[in-house]
Formats: C-alpha cells, sequence, structure tokens
C-alpha cells in the first residue's frame, strides 16, 4: 500500500495544506511518496523531502505544469497512478479543480473533503455544509482524495526522502493560462493563520474593513469576510470563509458584524474559541460563540484594538 | 452554438437538514426542495450568453427521479428551451452522472456545457471536472467571469490566491462560483410558458450507462455540537476572558 500526495505550492513555497495532508496519508499506513509538479520547483521538492514519514519525493519539473493547469496536471497524475492504492490532494482550490479528473480518468469517485481516516478504505467527511458526517467506504481500486487541512495536524519535519525525475511533459495542449491577479498581503493567510477577524455586510463598507485591519495586524491575525461582504464588493473573494468558501479552524475567529448563517459557521465552527461582536442579540452567531458582545462595532472595534 | 446546464435538486439552502435516528442517512422527507444554487446560477448565464446572441439554444438536463421536472421547469422558466431529465434514484454518485452527461454531450455537442461549482447537499464539487475529463475537454472552474471570444472561451476563476484567467478552446465546460451573476427571478407568465416547453425523459439504458458505485454510505451522524458561552458586557471583559480563561491572546 503506497499513498501519493500530490504538493500544494506556488513553485517557490510548500503551502502548509500539504503537510496536513502528508499526516491524512500516513494514518492510512504503507508508505508515503509526494509529488511535485510545477515548473523551476527544486526548492518545493527539497522541502518535501524533509516532511516526515515521507520516504519519496517525484518531481516533475516542466514548464507545462508552471500553473497547474487541471488538464495538464491531471494527464500526468494518471500516469503515475498505476503505483498507488490512494492518491491524495487538500482541498484547496488547485486539489479540486484537478483531482476530479484524475478520479474520473481512473474510473472511480473522488472522496472530497475528508476529514477523518477510519481505515484505508473508509473516512469521513462533511456532507449539508457540515450539518452532517457522513462516513463512507470505497471498493474503489484506489481511492481518490481531497483532504480537508484543518481536520489534520501538520506533519512534522526533519525527514531525508529521495527526489528523483519523474514523467515526460504531459501538454494537453486544449487550455492556457492567461493571468492572474493574486491578493498580496503581509497577514498570515487565511487557512494558516492561528487567529482570524472576520467581518461581515455590518463593516458597511470596504474602507470601513480598515477597521479589521488594524485590529488584525494588532493581533498577528488574519482578515476574513462572510458572502455578503465579498458580494457587496467591500473585499476580494478570496476572503470568503464557509461552505463554498475557505475552511477555517483558528484558535481565535471573532465575527464582527455577520450573522453566522449555515453556509458561513459551515467555514469557521471547528475554531477553537469563537467571539461574536453584533449588535442584535438574536443573531445565529451567538450560538456558537464562546464569548458574544452584543455591540456596535463601531464603538467597540476600535476599543479592543486600542486596548490591546 | 448550444448551450448544455445540469442541474440538480437539492436541499433547499435555507433549511437545516436532520439525521435519521438510525444514522443510516439524512432526512429528506417533507423538507423543502429546490435548484441548487450554483445551478440557478448556471441556467443564468447560459441564458444570458442566448440573450447576448452568442448561444442559439439552451438545453437543461437532470439525472434524478421524476421530482426534479420541478426543477428542469424552473430552468425553463429562466430561459432554458427545452429539458432533458434521466431517470435515476435521487443521490446518483458524481462519476455516473459524469458519464450520463458525457453522453449526452456527444449527442447533443454543445459548444459549451456549464455546472454548478458543487451541489449544497453532497459538497463533492467534482462532477464538471469528472465531464471534462471523460470527454478529455478543458474545464473553467469555479467561474466568476465568461467570456467567448471565436473558438475559445475565457474564464475568469475564483482560486484561494485571488482570481485566475484561463483560456480554453471549445468544446468547454465551466462551473459556476457565487460572483458569476444574480439569477434572475422568473416572471408568472414564462413560468407558464415553460410548462409547455419539451421535456424529454431518458433512462440511463439509452445512453448505454449503469448508475452504480463503489462508494457507499456507512453512517451519518450530526457534527459535534458546539455550547453556545457566555455574553460579556464589555471590551475590557472580553478582554480579559480571552487572555485568563481562554488564554488565546
Ligand atoms: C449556495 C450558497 C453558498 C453560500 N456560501 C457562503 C459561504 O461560503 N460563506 C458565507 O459567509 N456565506 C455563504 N452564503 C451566504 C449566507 O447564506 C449568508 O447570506 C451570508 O453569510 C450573510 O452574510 P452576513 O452575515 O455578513 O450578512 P447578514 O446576514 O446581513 O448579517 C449582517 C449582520 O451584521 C450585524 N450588524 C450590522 N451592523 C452592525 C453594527 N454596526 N455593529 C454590529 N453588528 C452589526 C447585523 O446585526 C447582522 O447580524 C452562501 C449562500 C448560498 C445560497
Amino acid at each position: 500500500m503506497t499513498t501519493l500526495v500530490i504538493a500544494e505550492h506556488d513553485n517557490n513555497e510548500l503551502k502548509s495544506a500539504t503537510l496536513s495532508t502528508v499526516t491524512a496519508a500516513t494514518e492510512i499506513g504503507g508508505d508515503v511518496h509526494v509529488l511535485v509538479a510545477g515548473s523551476q520547483c527544486q526548492a518545493v521538492a527539497d522541502a518535501a523531502s524533509q516532511l516526515a514519514g515521507v520516504s519519496k519525493v517525484l518531481l516533475a519539473d516542466n514548464s507545462v505544469y508552471e500553473h497547474q493547469l487541471a488538464e495538464n496536471l491531471g494527464q500526468l497524475v494518471v500516469s503515475l497512478a498505476g503505483d498507488y492504492s490512494h492518491i491524495l490532494a487538500s482541498a484547496t482550490t488547485t486539489g479540486k479543480n484537478f483531482l476530479p479528473r484524475v478520479a474520473a480518468l481512473l474510473d472511480v469517485n473522488q472522496i472530497s473533503e475528508v476529514i477523518a481516516v477510519v481505515a484505508p478504505d473508509t473516512f469521513k467527511r462533511p456532507i449539508y455544509a457540515g450539518n452532517a458526517i457522513a462516513t463512507v467506504k470505497s471498493e474503489d481500486a484506489v481511492k481518490v482524495m481531497t483532504v480537508r487541512a484543518t481536520a489534520f495536524d501538520r506533519c512534522a519535519t526533519g525527514g531525508s526522502a529521495e527526489v528523483v525525475s519523474v514523467g515526460e511533459s504531459c501538454d494537453a495542449g486544449i487550455s492556457k493560462f492567461v493571468g492572474e491577479q493574486l491578493t498580496v498581503s503581509e497577514r498570515p493567510e487565511l487557512t494558516a493563520a492561528s487567529i482570524v477577524v472576520s467581518g461581515g455586510r455590518g463593516m458597511g463598507s470596504g474602507e470601513n474593513f480598515e477597521l479589521l485591519y488594524k485590529l488584525a495586524d494588532k493581533m498577528g491575525a488574519a482578515v476574513g469576510a462572510s458572502r455578503a461582504a465579498v458580494d457587496a464588493g467591500f473585499v476580494p473573494n478570496d476572503m470568503q470563509v464557509g461552505q463554498t468558501g475557505k475552511m477555517v479552524a483558528p484558535d481565535l475567529y471573532i465575527a464582527v458584524g455577520l450573522s453566522g448563517a449555515i453556509q458561513h459557521l459551515a467555514g469557521m465552527k471547528e475554531s477553537k474559541v469563537i467571539v461574536a461582536i453584533n449588535k442584535d442579540e438574536e443573531a445565529p452567531i451567538f450560538q456558537v460563540a464562546d464569548y458574544g458582545l452584543v455591540a456596535d462595532l463601531f464603538e467597540v472595534i476600535p476599543e479592543l484594538e486600542s486596548k490591546l | 452554438m448550444k448551450v448544455l446546464v445540469a442541474i440538480k435538486r437539492v436541499i433547499d439552502y435555507n433549511v437545516k437538514v436532520r439525521v435519521k435516528a438510525d444514522n443510516s442517512d439524512v432526512d429528506l422527507a417533507n423538507v423543502k426542495m429546490a435548484m441548487n444554487p450554483f445551478c440557478e446560477i448556471a441556467v443564468e448565464e447560459a441564458v444570458r450568453l442566448k440573450e447576448s446572441g452568442v448561444a442559439s439554444e439552451v438545453v437543461v438536463v437532470s439525472v434524478g427521479s421524476k421530482s426534479c421536472e420541478e426543477q428542469i421547469r424552473a430552468a425553463m422558466a429562466l430561459g432554458a428551451d427545452r429539458g432533458i431529465r434521466i431517470d435515476a434514484e435521487d443521490g446518483p454518485d458524481s462519476l455516473s452522472v459524469a458519464k450520463l452527461l458525457a453522453k449526452v454531450v456527444e449527442q447533443e455537442q454543445p459548444g459549451l456545457v456549464i455546472l454548478g461549482k458543487q451541489a449544497i447537499d453532497s459538497d463533492n464539487n467534482q462532477t464538471g471536472q469528472m465531464l471534462a475529463a471523460l470527454l478529455n475537454r478543458p474545464q473553467g472552474t469555479f467561474a466568476s467571469e465568461v467570456k467567448v471570444e471565436g473558438e475559445q472561451v475565457i474564464v475568469t476563476r475564483e482560486i484561494d490566491g485571488g482570481l485566475q484567467t484561463v483560456a480554453l478552446d471549445m468544446p468547454a465546460i465551466v462551473t459556476t462560483d457565487l460572483r458569476l451573476n444574480e439569477p434572475r427571478y422568473a416572471k408568472l407568465p414564462d413560468i407558464m410558458k415553460a410548462k409547455r416547453k419539451p421535456l424529454e425523459v431518458k433512462a440511463p439504458a439509452d445512453y448505454g450507462v449503469t448508475v452504480a458505485s463503489k462508494l457507499s454510505l456507512v453512517s451519518v451522524e450530526l457534527p459535534a455540537t458546539r455550547q453556545a458561552g457566555i455574553k460579556v458586557a464589555s471590551v475590557d471583559e472580553l478582554i480579559d476572558k480571552l487572555r485568563n480563561e481562554a488564554k488565546v491572546i
């Protein structure tokens, strides 16, 4: 039994989600290999080789993988799949994009957003916005699954796996990268931060989010948002927390001016400590909050920031 | 150019699902059902392509029991021209659905297939990608903008780091994200008109596909519930609790 984990990276840096996925792979048992597919990404392969529990790193370094185009990456993974009992990727927008292609080409279903390994063929995953947890059993020859990073600790480092080059260049030739607009921020990454401050429609405008940025900077926190705040154009889409946005589980989640719709709760209710600040004491967010403060955010956020 | 849209009947997004007492599954008896919100966005996008003269016909397809004809009619009320229902028990697995859709694509030859990025019941986020792979066609997932330019479709995608734009050779598969458009409400005359639009019913056997999965549901449980905590009266009390009780700052 050998598991292949496909690394999440930007050609320079290995993302922390991969460390959680390696932990899930280790829980399955057997050997763990990591595939790093990208362009000029030797540094990522070197980082992957140091993950505890990883016995081999496959490096596919080719310009056709530079932007992780699903068509090309899918073909590459399928070409390597023969050696593996399990193929895992992180449940990020990259993993969710290419891995179902791999599953379909291998004629198996994908098990999405795994949150627990019960046995090598049995897994738990949330359904219905996390309002139910399904245990599913797969009799497919190869188990293809995405792993929710917040459900698994990051693996340790200190290993020294060998790095081998693999794979011809798989260029499907049907899709092309045109460009990207990445949000640059000095703050910690939302899904990896230990404190997250999130704002909702109650923030009223993009300018008012400055209040949260100031607070976050004082606390070393990342800033998230509800769908309503993103839809209204207050903040970019990559800040959306929830069922159909990002999953976060920080030590502390501070929800400001957001009501706590089930779709939002799905993305943050695994946080260790939840604080809700809302002027409506009936807001559903208070039902999951450890500490609730019924107040006008425009009064208490500056006060909180100044007193910390 | 024809546009094919795949839609799913799911629990209404405002309803919190219950788990059956014997933990065998969720309980959907007497629960309000609706078109999956992402599928609604897919229908809207296809109809807008038709209204702007890019598309000539919008065909909607759903795999499920007779009850999902309600959602097919709803899509036709929003502007789809005709519908296909492939008869199956509700809740077919994604791979079977993708195989059936691939056969429909072979017959209908659309230039674009639009699906929702995920269904809010199974939360799988995989059918569109699987369909693209089975057809060996490109995909633009989590789309927030779709532009047809000649033989290509330019798709802006919502990704974890921001936005990414890709150019796909058509025929191509697109899956919708929340910001792609705001679906319209159907008007009464359109709802009436939709009742007369053609709706074909097919069986998986018509396409030579067997709906079966090697993935089985062992049990369904409620997630660990969080207890509501306490209300604090002031910012000072909040800071004190976070420092000395929760010890998170
Ligand atoms: C298919 C689908 C997917 C979705 N996915 C997501 C998702 O991933 N993430 C997500 O977040 N949502 C998602 N939603 C949307 C979700 O249903 C809610 O509409 C949304 O979360 C509401 O955002 P909100 O809490 O900011 O806004 P509202 O519900 O409008 O809440 C605003 C809150 O701010 C409070 N407030 C206003 N002014 C102040 C003030 N001055 N001081 C203090 N409090 C104030 C109000 O009391 C209110 O509680 C999805 C919906 C659908 C249909």
